[in-house]
């Protein structure tokens, strides 16, 4: 059982080292599990999942993040993506002039080993399947990656890049923000369809309403840069209804 | 397709070495069954060379330039071509014309259905014996105005190697015309000649490759004169990846009559140093060109592009968009005009150049500017200078892309807006191909 484990983490902006964003995180996700993590805006949530995915523009200060016991710090980003990490991100870098089907190419064909090349028939056979099974037109594939798609088709770039990629540890980073419901269920159903033993999903989200169609295992809540409050799906029923002032209320109180 | 060997070329004298006066007479002597007009014209061209000073500093069509590269000394015209000739990208075409060290080593015959309607695609002596008339009204009648006048004279002087495309009036051809030129050899020169005649409504697309089949020293000094009639739809693409050590010179003339649509692109991949001079004339109401570069600048390379958009008539368009890559120390100099004649009213012209720079240490210099005589016109340019963005970067290598490919996804995809203009699609894959080999290559 692969498991991803975040280690008393610190992380700030790698230009302002001195001011922590997040601030001493503990938190374990092991495959086959979906971990929500909800908290208001500017708590560290987005932070926390492009930390670990190597992000240039944060730097972590303090503890560790692993992978089945294994540092990944030392990584380079296309290294820890290898390693099993996948970033959906909240809002998709636009790549005018490559295609989905050359962009997930070269990211396949980076999983090979040295010198092995890929069989391109069977990669258009699997990334055809995947398609299919998220019911996602075929044209997409020779669009530029995110250039001028809508926010809908933008994460439905991202599930399906999942889904071809297949990671053991998914961080997906909001990615019901500007999504309209119909789009909300492509990506919930997408999620739900890799849900299985082999995956382990880290679902960042500012809103309950994702966890109606993705029901997590565990529900954390982060404020300032830390987990406060671990719970069952139930844990998002109860924020919705009494909002994020109840939890800093309860800090306050402690 | 068949394509047959011709036979080795007759021997000469043995030439002095260098583009001296004894190699052009012995160079002379060797065309001497060609139409007189020629050797005259080569004569011209040969004195014209000599008397014209090497480009100063204060020319401003060199602005920027790296003058002190440039020399023709110590260059040779070998007659033998070379025992192995570069790979020629294969796609589908109609015919094609292969060039080494200025002899022809292969040529595949144009299909029998448009021999009859009058298309003629053949080497450039070829067209001299048999058509000479038509090269002759043809050939340089619209000189580029760029200032590489000493270049075009010595093109002139020793030009053989070279073909003639004649498409009749109405008569559309698919599947693109293919020439290769390459020089193989220590310090062997090449100066190509193009000469591509579209009659009124015909449409034909030529592509030419030239390549170093060495990585030795070599000169190239090429022209092209592009004609499209009427109504015509000229489609050029001249793709340059000689040796790295290579001083090339090419200059483009390009005319569009009434209502014609000429689009031509060039790729530059290699050279020392290589001048591309490209000059577009609208002299009919309706006119169109698309004048489109791709450059690959890396190493000291240096890139000198200098263009023209000349607007003789109303109603003419004009788009260009130059694309340069920098990487390592090297150079790009573009310096585009777009020239507005009083008459040519409703004119719309654009001009682009956009540089991509991969290094610090690199530089792309963009010297845009307009010279409008009419009034009522819609002339723009600008010219950008970007990095790659470091989320796209991030993005990239964040699906487990490593570094370097994700640098060279992110150079096509900047490409891929031009390379899209292009209407076929295996010819836009073969140069994708090209330009990703030189990064394979770094």
């Amino acid at each position: 059982m692969h498991t991803l484990e975040i280690r008393d983490l610190f992380v700030a902006l790698t230009d302002q080292p001195d001011k922590p964003i997040v601030k001493g995180l503990n938190l374990t996700i092991k495959a086959g599990e979906i971990h929500a993590i909800m908290g208001p805006n500017g708590t560290g949530k987005s932070t926390l999942s492009k930390a670990i995915a190597g992000h240039p523009g944060y730097a972590i200060t303090g503890g560790d993040v692993l992978i089945d016991g294994k540092s990944i710090l030392e990584m380079e980003p296309d290294e820890r993506a290898r390693a099993g990490i996948f970033l959906a991100f909240q809002y998709p870098s636009e790549i005018p002039g490559v295609s989905i089907a050359n962009f997930l190419r070269a990211a396949v064909q980076a999983r090979l080993a040295e010198g092995e090349e890929l069989d391109a028939t069977a990669y258009y056979k699997r990334l055809y399947g995947k398609m299919d099974m998220l019911k996602i037109d075929r044209k997409f594939t020779s669009r530029a990656v995110n250039d001028g798609f809508s926010g809908g088709e933008k994460k439905r770039c991202e599930i399906l890049q999942m889904a071809m990629l297949e990671p053991t540890f998914a961080l997906m980073d909001e990615t019901d923000s500007g999504l309209d419901i119909d789009a909300l269920r492509i990506v919930a159903d997408g999620v739900n369809t890799m849900r299985g033993p082999k995956l382990g999903v880290l679902l960042i989200t500012h809103y309950q309403r994702l966890l109606d169609y993705i029901v997590p295992d565990q529900v954390h809540v982060m404020y300032d840069g830390r987990i406060v409050k671990t719970g069952d799906k139930g844990l998002a029923l109860e924020l919705e209804a009494k909002g994020y002032d109840w939890v800093k209320k309860e800090l306050a109180a402690v | 397709m068949s394509v047959s060997l011709t036979s080795a070329p007759s021997p000469v004298s043995a030439p002095a070495t260098g583009l001296t006066a004894e190699r052009f007479a012995a160079h002379l002597a060797q065309q001497a069954p060609l139409p007189a007009w020629w050797l005259d014209a080569k004569q011209v061209a040969w004195e014209r060379f000599r008397a014209l000073p090497l480009p100063t500093r204060t020319d401003e069509h060199w602005r920027f330039s790296s003058l002190k590269g440039i020399s023709f000394d110590g260059y040779d015209l070998s007659e033998t071509p070379a025992s192995a000739a570069p790979h020629l990208p294969a796609f589908p075409h109609t015919a094609q014309i292969i060039y080494s060290n200025r002899q022809v080593i292969g040529r595949s015959t144009v299909p029998a259905e448009l021999t009859a309607q009058g298309v003629l695609f053949c080497p450039l002596d070829e067209a001299l014996r048999e058509h000479g008339e038509l090269v002759r009204t043809h050939l340089q009648k619209h000189p580029a105005a760029l200032g590489g006048d000493k270049f075009v004279a010595l093109n002139t002087a020793f030009a053989a190697s070279g073909v003639v495309l004649y498409v009749p009036k109405g008569v559309e051809v698919d599947l693109p015309f293919v020439v290769q030129h390459a020089i193989t050899g220590e310090r062997q020169a090449a100066f190509p000649h193009t000469l591509v005649i579209l009659e009124d409504n015909a449409r034909a697309t030529l592509v030419e490759f030239f390549v170093s089949g060495d990585q030795r020293t070599h000169l190239a000094a090429g022209v092209n004169d592009l004609h499209a009639g009427a109504g015509a739809r000229l489609t050029y693409v001249g793709a340059q990846s000689w040796s790295d050590t290579t001083l090339a010179f090419q200059s483009n003339s390009i005319v569009a009559q009434r209502d014609a649509r000429v689009l031509a692109l060039n790729v530059h991949l290699g050279g020392r140093q290589a001048r591309h001079e490209s000059h577009s004339r609208l002299l009919g109401p309706g006119a169109h060109s698309e004048m489109l570069a791709l450059t690959v600048a890396g190493g000291t390379q240096e890139f000198d592009q200098r263009t023209l958009q000349t607007h003789a008539a109303p109603n003419t368009s004009s788009n260009l968009l130059y694309k340069n890559v920098l990487l390592d120390t090297a150079r790009t100099i573009f310096s585009g005009l777009i020239v507005v004649d009083p008459d040519a009213q409703k004119t719309d012209a654009y001009q682009s150049n956009r540089n991509l720079m991969l290094s610090d240490t690199a530089e792309a210099n963009s010297l845009p500017g307009l010279e409008i005589q009419a009034n009522d016109v819609r002339c723009t340019h600008g010219a950008t200078t970007s990095r790659i963005e470091p989320e796209q970067e991030f993005y990239l290598e964040s699906r487990g892309i490593p570094p370097k490919k994700a640098a060279e996804l992110l150079v096509i995809g900047f490409f891929e807006e031009v390379l899209n203009k292009l209407e076929d699609e295996n010819l836009h894959a073969v140069l994708r191909d090209l330009i990703e080999a030189k990064f394979k290559a770094k």
